[in-house]
């Protein structure tokens, strides 16, 4: 195969059909990023140590940058441009603001995904429950302290 | 004296107690919104039309000359726009300069942009490429043919110092306070402070500890990787996007190695994501800037892999320390002696010389001396870390004093509080302290719920160190301009990298007695504001800080000038009291003068600051750990950290700078190291295999804000956000001693080398077992 081909893939993208295209060889976070201009998924490690480039597929958690991008044909992508619905702010976001709980922010995204899966499957997770599904996203700036209690903040409202 | 702890859940709301109108409180940040919705651009998200893509062939070998390099078949590969070596670098000259944080010989730093004559590390930048795609830039890339001759690598001190060790840079000898010698040689300096007499001090001892440490290379680990995009435009004018601490000092450094005038280069920060002191030397903005000029005047954007991060970029360096204290029967200091052997990495420049500073800075010690050694080793070219140089130094100096205080039978925090320094003490290099807050950070501990506690179980032990940071001062630069609409506009150059925008904007506001909300700050260009230096040396919130103060004050005087003429009374008639300004009957808020007094003539301000006279940090911290017996594993139970922070501007920030920094200082003492294999190759650049710290490992980190104003900033900061990383390693050591009888002698306090260290004391015991007897 030409690596270097182009090729149509179509997916439901932050709730909406999109079609693009993209090379056999570009991760689902390059085509994100440098074909469809979504650059809020980040790349930290490249290896699926970092989890800045966190996305949903089909509901699911994954390290984008190690998903093929055309591996998402037929499927359903949320990624943080997706989180905020209808011009508000997800709780989450809300929260991450309130506490302080970036710093440069660069892991914020992915964090922001990451909390959400956790929440969507678990909405009164103990701290423990929190660090334990986090722990697949690197922080360098902030000791995760405010992080979990956003995150724990956010669960107590919803419950 | 105040100290606020946290009480579990953040104060969200203004504490509005502490007699001013914004400091104290917890406002969102200007950049917070983009930061949660992914908007902010940093470094590797700058698009423009036309954008190349670029990658940097490094070195396979950590010491090897460079007989010859063949970019021709790179070059012909479809699709590659240009390729550059050093032989696309001007001759660089051999002297030094203060480019950010520190001095640096010309020469080195262009050297280590794109490697001359030999590769001095696994991992040293040979040649870069851009392409049409950052695919074909790579494939382009492993078509360079570049003849090595290996040569045998120089690791570490031993290795850099023994006799007949290979040497690293031709030119290089030793400079020995001063003096030059007349040898090749890897130690590049050698630096002495004494005072009163060493071996009296010694001889009038009751008890000397005398130990020997080991630490190693660690990374600062920033998780946004370096990126920057050049535009060499056809009229000769270039423009760098990059993610950086100093936009400055990426101008000077970029403009030294090419030899350009500072004129012709714009600097423009991006949001950055993460720097820690390491995203102060430039890397691959030259080699973009090159690229760029060679490929037609088009945009090349170069982003690093995190491979090449910790290969190249960063780390600080690796050590061997000696320390020996000695205390009278009463538990004094009676003299105590520092060496401190630094790797340099492969160019000089160690931060030895602020290690030295840090080493018995919480201490007050009549005869005392440290020597500091700057060695270079096939290892990246160290860079700033956060207290650079402290963490390693006070992991030694205050395993010392704990087991002093120990054998003593003393309270770890008594000893501390016994010995401690104060106002008109003197640091190891003589200069005097001010008012400084290290008894209180000590006492804050020794009174906290934690220490006073009890802590049972088995392999449990509890630990507690002290730090020190001098702090800086430095440049700043900035602007403001008054809306009419009552805002303020705040353009400052200062690299916000964990909320300054925020706390320098709170200044402003707090000194034009304004709402926080109407204060717009922004990080601007090199070209809109005057020279700036780096966000660094935890100077930001303090030196910015001090010059958003000034464009308050230069703001609210012309403002009553303004109005004492059009309410015709002198200027001291107008008062500003609670927002509105007033003379004789007259009076009008602030955002109604804001309108009025432009309405002949726009309004703004600039202030230029380098204020001498920064406040040194100290921090005293508490941790509990749990050690598996059968796996060497660290369980961090709780942490405690006290830190004098002059004055809280925006206290969540603050707490998240102690927080970041121990959690950060953990890393390092619990499993960061750099592994080598024995041909210098680095076995470890992922981050699987250089292993920080996750959610997982760490427990909420307890924070007690000390508040010892500093007497020269208006508000009292201090900076905040370097002496929480100086003691957790020294703290961890501690508390693992008495979880397990062990003391440590070398970093990382891995699984690995705690077992061993168990496995070695058992061994001990067993032998001085009688036989028969179990």
């Amino acid at each position: 195969m030409d690596m270097a081909k182009k090729i149509a893939v179509t997916t439901t993208l932050n709730g909406e059909e999109s079609i693009f295209l993209c090379e056999p060889r570009q991760t689902l976070l390059e085509a994100l990023r440098d074909n469809l201009g979504l650059i809020g998924s980040k790349e930290g490690c490249g290896n699926g140590n970092c989890g800045a480039c966190n996305v949903l597929l089909d509901g699911v958690l994954v390290n984008s940058c190690l998903v093929l991008a055309p591996e998402v044909e037929g499927r359903d992508v949320v990624t943080i441009e997706g989180i905020a619905q209808d011009g508000e702010l997800h709780p989450l976001q809300q929260k991450f603001l309130e506490h302080a709980s970036l710093q440069c922010g660069i892991c914020t995204p992915g964090f922001i995904v990451s909390a959400k899966a956790l929440l969507d499957d678990n909405p009164a997770p103990s701290e423990h429950d929190v660090r334990l599904w986090l722990a697949g996203n690197l922080c360098r700036c902030t000791g995760y302290d405010k992080i979990v209690r956003a995150v724990l903040d956010v669960a107590e409202g919803d419950s | 004296m105040a100290s606020t702890k946290q009480n579990g859940t953040a104060n969200l709301a203004a504490n509005g107690q502490n007699g001013y109108r914004v400091i104290g409180t917890r406002p969102v940040r200007p950049d917070g919104v983009d930061k949660v919705t992914g908007r902010a651009v940093y470094a590797a998200d700058v698009q423009m039309t036309g954008l190349l893509h670029g990658h940097v062939l490094r070195s396979p070998h950590a010491h090897a000359r460079i007989r010859s390099i063949d970019t021709s078949k790179a070059e012909a590969l479809p699709g590659v726009r240009a390729v550059v070596t050093a032989a696309d670098l001007p001759v660089a000259e051999d002297k030094i300069e203060d480019l950010g944080e520190g001095a640096i010989n010309l020469k080195y730093l262009s050297d280590n942009i794109l490697a001359h004559e030999k590769a001095l590390y696994h991992g040293h930048a040979v040649a870069g490429v851009a392409a049409i795609n950052p695919h074909i830039a790579e494939e382009a890339a492993a078509l360079i043919e570049v003849d090595y001759e290996p040569l045998p690598p120089v690791m570490t001190v031993d290795d850099a110092l023994a006799d007949d060790a290979p040497i690293l840079l031709e030119t290089l000898r030793t400079d020995s306070m001063g003096e030059i010698g007349s040898e090749q040689t890897n130690l590049a300096s050698f630096f002495r402070h004494q005072r009163g007499d060493l071996e009296a001090g010694f001889t009038d001892a009751d008890l000397v500890v005398d130990r020997t440490f080991r630490t190693e290379t660690v990374h600062q680990g920033y998780i946004e990787p370096h990126a920057a995009t050049a535009l060499y435009s056809a009229d000769g004018q270039i423009t760098i996007w990059t993610s950086t601490q100093g936009s400055f000092a990426v101008r000077d450094q970029v403009c030294e190695i090419l030899q350009i005038p500072v004129s012709r280069l714009k600097v423009v920060p991006t949001e950055i994501g993460g720097g820690f002191g390491g995203k102060i030397n430039v890397y691959v903005e030259p080699v973009a800037v090159l690229l760029s000029q060679k490929a037609g005047h088009e945009p090349v954007k170069i982003v690093m892999s995190r491979a090449d991060v910790l290969a190249a970029t960063g780390p600080t360096s690796g050590s061997n320390i000696r320390v020996k204290i000695g205390v009278d029967s009463n538990g004094k200091i009676s003299a105590a002696l520092a060496e401190l052997y630094y790797e340099a990495g492969a160019y000089p420049g160690s931060p030895v010389g602020a290690a030295a500073n840090v080493s018995l800075a919480p201490y007050a010690i009549d005869n005392l001396q440290v020597d500091g050694y700057d060695i270079i080793v096939n290892r990246p070219r160290s860079a700033a870390y956060r207290a650079p140089g402290g963490t390693n130094v006070a992991f030694a100096v205050e395993s010392v004093v704990d087991e002093l205080a120990e054998k003593l039978g003393m309270d770890p925090a008594e000893f501390r509080i016994l010995n401690g320094a104060r106002e008109n003490d003197r640091r190891p290099d003589g200069v005097q302290y001010a008012r400084i807050g290290q008894i209180e950070t000590v006492e804050a501990i020794k009174e906290s719920e934690h220490y006073q506690s009890p802590l049972e179980g088995n392999y449990r032990g509890r630990g507690i160190a002290s730090g020190y940071w001098n702090n800086w001062g430095g440049q700043s630069s900035a602007t403001a301009v008054l809306n009419p609409d009552g805002t303020v506009n705040l353009n400052e150059a200062s690299t916000d990298i964990g909320g300054t925008r925020a706390s320098i904007a709170m200044q402003l506001a707090e000194a034009m007695d304004i709402d926080y909300e109407q204060v717009k700050a922004r990080v601007v260009d090199t070209d809109t504001v005057s020279y700036n230096d780096v966000t660094g040396g935890s100077r930001t919130t303090f030196a910015t800080g001090l010059a958003a103060y000034n464009l308050g004050q230069q703001l609210k005087k012309e403002m009553k000038r303004r109005l004492a003429e059009h309410w015709d009374v002198e200027p001291s008639g107008v008062s500003y009291e609670d927002g509105v300004f007033s003379a004789g009957g007259e009076s009008l808020p602030f955002v109604e003068a804001a309108d009025l007094v432009q309405e002949e003539e726009p309004l703004m301000a600039s202030s230029t600051v380098h204020p001498q006279d920064f406040g040194p940090g100290f921090s005293t911290q508490c941790v509990d750990v749990e050690v598996d017996p059968e796996t060497g594993k660290i369980t961090i139970l709780r942490y405690t950290i006290a830190q004098d922070v002059g004055k809280a501007i925006h206290p969540s920030y603050v707490e998240g700078q102690m927080q970041g920094g121990v959690a950060q200082g953990i890393g390092w003492a619990i499993n960061e190291e750099y592994i080598y294999d024995d041909e210098g190759h680095l076995l470890n650049a992922s981050l699987l295999d250089y292993r920080m710290p996750t959610a997982l490992d760490l427990p909420m980190i307890e924070t007690i804000m000390v508040e010892v104003p500093h007497p020269a900033h208006p508000y009292g900061v201090r900076g905040v956000g370097e002496v929480n990383i100086v003691p957790p390693a020294g703290a961890v050591a501690n508390a693992v001693y008495q979880a397990t009888g062990v003391r440590m002698d070398k970093l990382p306090i891995s699984p690995a080398n705690l077992l061993e260290a168990m496995w070695a004391k058992q061994a001990e015991g067993a032998a001085e077992l009688v036989p028969g007897d179990d």
